[in-house]
């Protein structure tokens, strides 16, 4: 893993120094925002109607109306905005010539491509991070379960890791950001909407079949609390095929000049 | 110290390169001289271990650029046609990280880092954002990335093109003092500065070395005749001239330079040295004499000859078959 330091360095910096990072990162929190803030204004309205419904009141879970449809929110918001994260990791070093440097540099192609992946992944983390805020006022008012939570946390960053595994080889293919951005929004969307595929199968075989394949079915169960390593494992494969491509890609970038 | 030995590059089915071969010693610097679209970018970028040759070796200090390209990677410092820099850091930032990803160890970057900015002249411009930097300093920071960590070889893409004179006399001198402590390899396609700063030349021509010597020697083995440019002090009629060369052994022509009669271009042997005989006999003839001056081929003529000539040959190769 020679040089992977000086790269992952180089990436952060490079994001840091971007305005790309802060027009991304402020409407990120803009959406996240809204979206909380929607939940709970829907859990006190349910509540306030359960007041005079005993029924429903044995409904009310603030993991299930508040937390979970938060992270499937939050995934949504993050499938839509991380091709913004990725698009420029190898199309600008192409575009601008810095391959170059970077293919003639004593970095091995492995480092190469994994500093960049952590780079975006520690970009992610922060966004994740600067969303705690919203659970400290949930502690505030009720009493969560941070264990679900950090479920959520641990399920979203393993999606947000195969988002952005799927980003960085969309990159790696051409010059043009805009490209990049549109293949991998194109193929997010597509491994989304594979599970609605789903809900219209005809037999379980495919029914099953669409939902293994799609990125946010897996996250789910993380939001339910349920840590499974089918689910992990699922990610990690998603991750390490995609970073496997890029380094084809490389490979055959510098064949081909 | 670099060798490349029968290397071929196909891009699809065109070859950029075809057999190219050559040594370069160490502490030398040579001169990769040939005309755009040459393949001189193609045969740099195989040494740089960029790209891999279609077939063929390259190898710096005995390393195989295929095979342990990592290790022959450390050995050089590249600076590519097109300079690539990261715009929106500062310059220092940048030498930060050429260092780091050169894997130089942490204690020894700042002194590093201190060194290729004085040498490259950037330390008043240290703190800017190399976005913001004119063409001149950002070619001296591409020059800066090149040098850091001290490597052994140094591979230079056309360092001088889009600078002003004074900064291309500055790059010239910079090159020329890494003599001896480095190995340097830079193409051009601009012959002076080949001529001035290169010890030895190799020329490529549609991605085949054409030749490989010293400017000196190149230009002495193509020189077939010898001019001698004579220049009176008023206008001098042919039949004059005539009567003058007749008598002289190795005169083979001449022809005045300009339209004002005043100046002749004598062609002689090269083999002869005709210089006394002719300066005799001009002297004998009443003329008056105010310059007489052996004319010797510039590196831009042994050149266009090389390359003219391979055009010559390839055509009439072609009309044969």
């Amino acid at each position: 893993m020679r040089g992977f330091w000086a790269v992952y360095k180089k990436e952060l910096y490079s994001f840091w120094s971007s305005p790309i990072f802060y027009v991304v990162a402020f409407v990120f929190f803009v959406l996240c925002g809204y979206f909380f803030y929607s939940d709970v204004a829907y859990y006190s309205m349910i509540s306030f109607r359960a007041m005079q419904n005993p029924f429903m009141a044995e409904q009310l879970n603030i993991t299930n109306m508040v937390i979970r449809p938060f992270f499937l929110d939050l995934s949504i918001v993050f499938l839509l905005l991380s091709p913004l994260l990725t698009m420029k990791l190898y199309a600008e070093e192409r575009k601008s010539g810095t391959i170059e440097l970077l293919l003639t540099y004593p970095i091995s192609d492995g480092a190469l491509v994994w500093a960049k992946f952590f780079g975006v992944v520690t970009i992610f983390l922060f966004l994740l991070v600067g969303t705690l805020p919203h659970f400290f006022v949930l502690e505030y008012l009720t009493d969560p379960n941070w264990l679900v939570i950090a479920a959520c946390y641990g399920g979203i960053l393993l999606m947000g890791a195969s988002f952005i595994s799927l980003g960085l080889f969309t990159s790696s293919l051409t010059q043009n950001q805009i490209i990049a951005a549109t293949l991998s929004f194109g193929a997010l969307l597509g491994f989304w909407i594979i599970s609605w595929m789903g809900s219209i199968a005809q037999s379980t075989t495919w029914k099953r079949f669409f939902e293994y394949f799609s990125i946010t079915h897996h996250v789910e169960p993380f939001t339910k609390g349920l840590v499974d390593v089918r689910h992990i494992v699922y990610y990690l494969l998603f991750v390490a095929f995609f970073i496997f491509l890029t380094r084809r890609r490389i490979d055959s970038y510098r064949w081909h000049g | 110290m670099i060798e490349a030995i029968d290397l071929t590059k196909f891009y699809g089915p065109i070859p950029a390169i075809r057999d190219v071969s050559f040594t370069v010693a160490r502490g030398e610097i040579v001169g990769f001289l040939g005309p755009n679209g040459a393949g001189k970018s193609t045969t740099i970028k195989i040494l740089t271990c960029f790209m891999p040759p279609t077939s063929g070796t390259a190898r710096i200090d005995g390393i195989d650029c295929l095979e342990n390209s990592l290790e022959v990677r450390r050995k050089i410092g590249y600076l590519p046609e097109i300079v690539p820099l990261y715009a929106e850091m500062t310059v220092q930032r940048f030498l930060r990280f050429c260092a780091e990803a050169k894997g130089i160890p942490a204690k020894q970057i700042k002194r590093e880092i201190d060194r290729v900015v004085s040498l490259c002249g950037l330390s008043n411009v240290e703190n800017r954002i190399i976005g913001h930097l004119s063409k001149g300093y950002r070619q001296r920071v591409g020059l800066a990335q090149a040098l850091i960590g001290n490597p052994s070889v140094i591979i230079l893409d056309e360092p001088t093109i889009g600078l002003d004179p004074a900064q291309i006399v500055e790059i010239r001198e910079l090159i020329k003092s890494l003599a001896g402590k480095h190995t340097v390899f830079l193409s051009s396609h601009i012959l002076p500065e080949v001529a001035q700063t290169c010890q030895r030349v190799v020329i490529i021509n549609k991605g085949q070395i054409v030749a490989t010597d010293t400017p000196e020697n190149l230009t002495k083995q193509l020189q077939r005749t010898r001019q001698v440019r004579l220049m009176f002090d008023s206008s001098v009629p042919v039949e004059k001239i005539q009567d003058v060369m007749k008598d002289i052994d190795g005169v083979t022509g001449f022809s005045p330079a300009n339209g004002d009669g005043k100046t002749w271009i004598v062609e002689t042997d090269p083999d002869v040295e005709v210089r006394p005989a002719l300066a005799k006999a001009v002297v004998e003839s009443g003329l008056g004499l105010v310059e007489m001056r052996s004319i010797d081929l510039s590196l831009e003529e042994v050149f266009m000859q090389l390359v003219t000539e391979e055009v010559v040959q390839a055509d009439e190769s072609e009309v044969q078959s």
